[in-house]
């Protein structure tokens, strides 16, 4: 079974503010990890292939620096890494990375399943799968929480929805998206920490993979930012003063009424 | 932070150990203690990432690592939890006695399983009568046919009933004195050995300690280890190499200990400042900074030397030892200290850190029998001239 | 692209300063753009000597953009009910419909409809599109993306709005990839700009740390997803009066590569955390699971539930299903406790609507206080434990009575 898994280089957002100041993302220390949606995508991609046989591809579209990503896939049992990258993607909004990963899928040649994380932690649209799904004009299914078994080029898997879970059948090849609840990711071993120092990301660029450079980048995007800022919270508020028990006092009073 | 000047892939092994035990022990060492639960699925993931067949050779699926190697992941790990931490180096000490002494088949029927993960392994001496005084070891083996045949119980041994592979030594001939001991490797399912109940420790609660009874146990022939009469030569070279292990341990539960001290005491507010700001905090942790790292460059120097394949290892491997574990109590003690009303309280680490911390002193060999192994040494040393 | 006018630039450092990707460096005296840069355009607008410009090829507007009109909402249903967030979708959309001048129309599929298209025009919508058909009884995203798109292909609305729960998340961006129209997920508000009407997208983006106005400027529908619980919906007006288009579908649309085998309803014993009238919510401040017991204490004797944020959650004090926030749900109880919590942007997009705020810090500088109705600065460790004991003795006192 040839696996393909998509994976994203995010700041760790937890560490991302921006200065209200001077409406930048202050980055200083921030650490650049493997979107951690797409870690439990790739622990899925593996498991598969420890159970059926195959190979997995991590494939990330980014600046030449995401192919650190790609090292941490091979790590965790990925067999190879492919880097989408050219200074025409710049920009791009889920439109268009949908269109480039699908080109670049497209030059991969045959798979037999695509995995996804649900979202990525820096944009959370969780509209890339789905989009990249379109394109390549396979069945998908969003928030898969777990494979039950994957015969005869047919995948039963379980869909969380917001009231319980759906039993799914799709015929592959296929795409979907995984949720945390899918498994538990391994973290890189020893043999493939070492394969992942060696290994050589196959690159591609927008003219590798054939793209149409006006559906490319911002220009191909269909959304535009308008602007970014610090977001504004107001409240009339009310501070309660005093000793800790005259606070609570008055605590207890706004309680009363609250309530 | 010194530099110790590490390969590519010795940081490589503490990158791994140290993911692992941020993600993997860390989160789960508080429930561990406190139910004295033992950390299988820990251990699979240590497994999972390669790191059990550090020490053991390529050609038996190992990575072919040395001392020094163990000596990384063991520090990583001990920072987490010195409780898995002993889980995972009772495997190691399990397997050396067949790694040192043992037949290829021996090798080639246990190391890749032992390597994989699949099956721990542990180191049966201990004995009631038999702790400090080797030579008090009561268990016997008594060859009958194609079959030894194995009587005695074995005390506090780590990693029990949840090990596969037990390293095991009796006495095959009372009237040969220290020769007249031997080495076996006893499974699980061998018929006539079974388990005592689980000891209640004082620290260490993730790992499992108990007797291993053995009642006409009854073994193959070539489950021997090594020659017949050789169980003490192997199992003090056993130990000659796993010491800076252990020493690794108090190294790991030191910098644990140190870390969660600096941290409290530049957050503690007293007298309107940080803690950190008064000389008289600064200098217990001055102290502990000092003894941590004095007891890491010994560490290190001790396995490297091991691993450069020196004859004469016992003192350098007893000195880390002594070095490290007793440090290793003094700043953890320091740490609670420091904490002091919350580092008493069970809800921060430093009081797991300190009950972990005394172990150290006490198992493979206590460090007064260390000091004799080190004052024997010297004397040996000082006669040759 | 990003050009840079080499002979223009002074190196002056503000385009650095604005970059908000940190995307640009003065080095040697002029201004390089690195590979992160998003093309956002900061830069160009603050440099003094318009040394800076975007390469923007003319883009292809979609000839027909002002045949597209109209605003249309998707309302999701499932189990025999409308969800929630449609009827607050259409609050959001009636104001959007009445700022353009325009109709507010609901799209409704499922089977066994019944007369929910009806609750549909009491909450506001003037047209109610409805495909009644079996095929549609389980969600798959290959016939409800199909059926939808034939509508959208065939009225041309040039809003279209969703919720974003599992199932609008899963269908509607490969609606939008279909149609090739922008899509903005998990919108926190939305607004008609007044020179050219077009949908103003507002989000958070970074874990909620930072928020950004999106539009969709060459292509229609423009589209968006909302959150449940964010927008509130209009009264229900049953004299309302609207038209129920019933759709017969063509049969092929209706076909799904993806199999439904059994729809499963889990009951979970949680405490679901939208629901309480009261929430009280520990953070980072708390310091251990132990501390985190007081929050339970305190909801405990409120009749409330517990939440959290992500840092309390992370820490394993609490299980993920309490986490208030961006990553985790969006809540507005009648009352919200926010005891230890600083408030990053990431929680406060998730209960900033709730009726009454209380916070206890013991930082007076900390965001949350933004939010807060009431606000006590002071530590969390000494607060908390005399409320517990005031509201025992009162609970203890009313025991007597």
């Amino acid at each position: 079974m040839k696996i393909i898994v998509c994976v994203k280089q995010v700041p760790d957002a937890k560490d991302v503010r921006l200065d209200p100041k001077t409406n930048t993302l202050a980055r200083e220390g921030v650490e650049s990890i493997m979107n951690p949606f797409d870690r439990h995508a790739l622990e899925a991609a593996v498991v598969l292939k420890e159970q059926y046989g195959g190979t997995v591809t991590a494939i990330t579209m980014g600046p030449p620096q995401a192919e650190e990503t790609l090292r941490d896939a091979v790590a965790c049992g990925a067999d190879e890494g492919v880097l989408v990258s050219d200074r025409a993607f710049a920009g791009a909004d889920t439109w268009a990375t949908s269109y480039t990963l699908a080109k670049a899928v497209e030059k991969l040649g045959e798979f037999d399943l695509i995995l996804c994380g649900k979202q990525a932690i820096d944009g959370d649209t969780a509209q890339v799968g789905p989009g990249l799904a379109q394109r390549l004009d396979i069945p998908y299914v969003a928030y898969a929480r777990k494979i039950t078994e994957c015969v005869d080029g047919v995948i039963r898997l379980e869909r969380l929805m917001d009231d319980g879970y759906d039993e799914i059948e799709m015929g592959m090849p296929a795409l979907m998206t995984v949720v945390k609840e899918i498994n538990e990711p391994r973290v890189p071993s020893l043999k493939g920490k070492m394969k992942a120092k060696k290994m050589q990301a196959t690159v591609l660029t927008a003219a590798d993979i054939g793209a149409d450079p006006e559906c490319l980048g911002l220009q191909g995007s269909t959304t535009q930012v308008v602007k970014v800022f610090s977001p504004q919270f107001s409240a009339e508020r009310c501070m309660l003063t005093g000793t800790v028990d005259e606070q609570v006092d008055q605590l207890l009073v706004k309680l009363e009424e609250l309530l | 932070m010194v530099n110790y000047f590490l390969s590519e892939e010795q940081q490589m092994i503490v990158d791994v150990a140290r993911q692992i035990t941020a993600e993997k022990i860390v989160p789960q060492r508080v429930e561990l203690d406190e139910k004295e639960q033992f950390p299988t699925e820990i251990l699979q993931d240590i497994a999972q990432a390669d790191l059990f067949g550090l020490y053991i050779p390529e050609e038996y699926g190992g990575f072919g690592g040395g001392s020094f190697d163990m000596v990384l992941a063991l520090e990583e790990f001990a920072r987490g939890c010195v409780g898995v931490a002993t889980s995972f180096a009772a495997s190691a000490l399990g397997a050396y006695p067949i790694l040192i002494s043992g037949s290829k088949e021996l090798k080639q029927k246990y190391m890749p399983v032992i390597a994989s993960g699949e099956k721990l392994a542990a180191f049966g001496l201990t004995e009631a009568n038999a702790g400090s005084d080797a030579s008090g070891i009561q268990t016997t083996a008594v060859l009958d046919g194609d079959e030894w045949v194995l009587n005695g119980t074995k005390q506090w041994i780590t990693n029990a009933g949840d090990a596969k592979i037990y390293s095991v030594i009796a006495i095959t001939d009372r009237s040969k004195g220290p020769r007249g001991a031997s080495m076996f490797v006893v499974e699980d399912s061998d018929p006539g050995f079974s388990y005592g109940p689980k000891e209640k420790k004082l620290g260490i609660r993730a790992s499992s300690t108990r007797e291993l009874i053995f009642k006409d146990c009854r073994i193959p022939k070539d489950r021997l280890i090594g020659r017949q009469g050789t169980g003490f030569f192997t199992v003090m070279k056993t130990l000659d190499v796993s010491r800076p292990g252990i020493a690794s341990l108090g190294v790991g539960l030191g910098q644990a200990a140190l870390d969660e001290a600096v941290l409290y005491a530049k957050q503690r507010i007293q007298f309107g400042k940080p803690v950190m700001a008064f000389q008289a905090v600064q200098h217990i942790l001055a102290d502990m900074a000092i003894q941590l790292e004095a007891s890491r460059a010994l560490v290190y120097a001790a396995a490297r030397h091991i691993d450069s394949g020196a004859k004469d290892v016992s003192k350098a491997s007893s000195m880390c030892k002594v070095m490290a574990t007793d440090m290793a109590m003094k700043v953890t003690t320091d740490a609670v200290q420091i904490l002091a009303g919350h580092g008493y309280m069970r809800e921060y680490p430093v009081e797991k850190m300190m009950r972990d911390a005394k172990i150290l002193q006490i198992y493979e060999g206590t460090n007064q029998i260390q000091r004799n192994v080190i004052g024997q040494a010297l004397n040996k040393e000082y006669s040759r001239s | 692209m990003l050009k840079i006018d080499k002979e223009a630039c002074i190196g002056c450092g503000i385009c650095e300063d604005t970059c908000t990707f940190s995307a640009i460096e003065v080095v040697d005296g002029v201004a390089v753009v690195g590979d992160n840069c998003t093309l956002c355009g900061n830069c160009v607008d603050v440099c003094e000597v318009g040394a800076l410009s975007i390469d923007k090829v003319e883009k292809k507007v979609v000839a027909d953009l002002a045949d597209w009109t109209g605003v249309w909402v998707y309302a999701e249903f499932r189990d025999g009910r409308v969800a929630p967030v449609a009827f607050e979708l259409l609050g959001a959309g009636r104001k959007l419909a009445d700022q353009l001048g325009v109709p507010l129309s609901a799209v409704l599929l499922g089977s066994g409809l019944d007369n929910n298209a009806q609750d549909l025009v009491a909450y506001g919508a003037d047209k109610v599109y409805q495909i009644d058909d079996p095929a549609l009884t389980h969600f798959t995203d290959d016939a409800y993306a199909n059926v939808f798109e034939d509508l959208i292909r065939e009225h041309k609305p040039e809003i279209v709005l969703a919720g974003a729960t599992a199932i609008g998340r899963s269908f509607i961006p490969r609606l939008a990839t279909m149609l090739a129209t922008g899509l903005t997920a998990d919108c926190t508000a939305l607004a008609i700009r007044e020179e050219d009407g077009a949908l103003m997208q507002t989000r958070p983006a970074f874990g909620g740390n930072i928020m950004a106005t999106i539009e969709c400027s060459t292509s229609r529908p423009q589209m968006a997803t909302v959150r449940p619980l964010v927008l509130k919906p209009n009264g229900r007006d049953d004299s309302r009066q609207g038209e129920i288009v019933k759709v017969t579908p063509d049969p092929a649309r209706l076909l799904s590569r993806v199999k439904v085998l059994r729809s499963v309803r889990e009951e979970t014993n949680e405490v679901n955390i939208n629901e309480a009238d009261v929430l009280v919510a520990g953070g980072r401040g708390l310091d251990s699971e132990k501390g985190f017991e007081m929050i339970r204490e305190l909801a405990g004797l409120l009749g409330g539930a517990t939440a959290a944020s992500r840092a309390a959650v992370d820490s394993g004090w609490v299980p993920y299903p309490h986490q208030v926030g961006q990553t985790g749900k969006t809540v507005c109880p009648k009352v919200y406790f926010a005891c230890g919590i600083s408030g990053a942007v990431q929680h406060m997009v998730g209960m900033q609507s709730s009726d009454t705020i209380i916070v206890i810090n013991r930082d007076e500088n900390a965001p949350i206080f933004d939010v807060a109705t009431y606000g006590v600065v002071g530590d969390v460790f000494e607060v908390l434990p005399k409320l517990i004991s005031r509201l025992q003795d009162q609970r203890a006192g009313e025991g007597d009575n």
